[in-house]
């Protein structure tokens, strides 16, 4: 009997929700780590017992702990984040240079075929990959050292490195994103990289178009063609056919362009799903009305989806993790939200419930689907 | 042997009580004690020190006695209470947020 697994990363602690197939009744576990910040969980495709969860607070710094057991246990592992060499300056918000300082883990991507390793993003940005399982933490400093990092500057929420995708097809082939300096590619496994920015236009930095600077909330693809990006930024939501080469815009009729969260049907690699936010001052829903924005052509042309969300009176975010699919048919999407709900559509975006309404502040969420 | 009072916490992190004791070898400081409780407890490395520059985290403090000795050097010995084991050394989370 196939079945879900709905990994949460909230402001208090983790939360792991689980259904049959059917996707009707839900168990809620948890909070596990009650009381820490769980910007992410995430399992491995390789072994979906093997999770792994970024823990934290102000107080405490920085923990990683790994489950062997799809989260039933769960053991810290190494927390050691440690620039490669003098880590140097990037900029301060004034534009001063300020020094790099490790802060946090925003997101953690598990190698699509061995369990033991794992990539992690970090603020102050960077990359950094553990290949024992999450023991000893290894920066590559490719990133960071490829020329423009002296440049980059962080966005309200920080310098963080929050998008990691491992290209299905060529395990060679990285993708990740950073704000406020935008999306990087490397083809050589992470030891160089080059900025994949080229049509990303940003209206209030000094140079609209230029190479680094712009506020990417978030990329995905579709494991079927992972030479297509979709993302969305500070504002727009733009696509790329060329693996990052060169963007256009496809924001087409959303009622704003903001937002954070962005996902891919599991089936359809022109289905695409984001969550307008009303924009960067006001970040909640336009008009008070929960909405996804579903478009079936690849952007442009967007449907809103309202069955079952909230349609006045509604003022939370969802964050840019906090968006994710599992690849049962039909297609179910998963959204947290910064008011505690964790909203589900099992018939791909048609109608909507929630699973639990009270939780603390969404920070992630992330999907397994299970054999 | 130095009773060790840990913050809630760190209690949970390291599966220990309310009070741990650490054996430390030769003169008893911030430093030595530390080292022994990281070696005894290593999933609490990082967490109230920095990993590399070993200063203390911003929002731990360090009190016994009655004192607060957050800011004392931390190759000072500890006072003799505390290296004795009659007072115990309390890892405290600042009272923060609101």
């Amino acid at each position: 009997m196939s079945g879900v697994r709905v990994l949460v990363g909230t402001r208090k602690g983790a939360f792991i929700l689980t259904s049959d197939g059917k996707r009707e009744h839900w168990e809620v576990a948890g909070p596990q780590f009650g009381g820490w910040e769980m910007y992410h969980l995430k399992g491995s495709p390789a072994d979906p017992n093997r999770l792994y969860a970024s823990q934290s607070t102000g107080w405490f710094g920085q923990m990683i702990q790994r489950s062997n057991d799809a989260g039933k246990t769960w053991e810290p592992v190494g927390n050691k984040f440690v620039y490669d060499g003098v880590p140097g300056t990037h900029q301060w918000y004034d534009g001063t240079p300020h020094p790099w300082e490790f802060k946090r883990v925003w997101h953690l991507e598990p190698s699509l075929t061995d369990p033991d390793t794992v990539y992690a993003g970090v603020e102050d940005a960077a990359l950094f990959r553990s290949s024992d399982g999450g023991q000893t933490w290894q920066e590559l400093p490719g990133l960071r050292g490829h020329g423009t990092g002296l440049r980059w500057q962080p966005g309200a929420g920080g310098l963080c490195l929050h998008t990691i995708l491992l290209d299905p097809s060529d395990p060679q082939r990285i993708f990740i994103a950073i704000s406020a300096a935008g999306a990087f590619r490397s083809d050589d496994g992470g030891e160089t990289w080059r900025a994949i920015n080229r049509g990303l236009r940003s209206e209030h930095i000094p140079d609209p178009d230029a190479e680094v600077g712009h506020c990417v909330h978030h990329v995905a693809m579709h494991q079927s063609r992972p030479g297509v990006l979709f993302m969305q930024k500070h504002w727009d939501v733009m696509r790329s056919d060329d693996a990052g080469d060169s963007w256009r815009e496809v924001s087409g009729n959303l009622p704003t362009d903001f937002g954070f969260a962005l996902d891919v049907h599991a089936h359809e690699p022109d289905t695409i799903y984001v969550v307008p936010i009303k924009s960067d001052s006001e970040h909640y829903p336009p008009e008070g009305k929960l909405r996804v924005y579903r478009s079936r052509t690849g952007g442009n042309e967007w449907e809103p989806l309202t069955q079952g969300l909230p349609q006045s009176d509604c003022y939370v975010n969802v964050l840019r993790d906090a968006m994710a699919v599992d690849s049962l048919d039909a297609c179910g999407v998963y959204f947290g939200t910064t008011g505690g709900q964790v909203y589900a559509s099992r018939d791909a975006g048609d109608h909507w419930a929630p699973i639990v309404r009270d939780l603390p502040a969404v920070l992630s969420v992330e999907v397994q689907t299970l054999p | 042997m130095i009773r060790v009072v840990l913050p809630a916490h760190l209690r949970t992190l390291a599966r220990a009580g309310g009070e741990v004791e650490v054996e430390v070898d030769g003169v008893a400081t911030q430093r030595s004690l530390l080292d022994a409780l990281e070696a005894r407890y290593p999933m609490l490395r990082g967490t109230i020190r920095d990993h590399v520059t070993q200063q203390r985290r911003p929002f731990v403090r360090f009190f016994a006695c009655g004192e607060d000795l957050s800011h004392e050097s931390p190759d000072a010995p500890l006072p003799e209470a505390v290296a004795s084991g009659a007072e115990p050394f309390l890892l405290v989370g600042a009272i923060a947020g609101g």
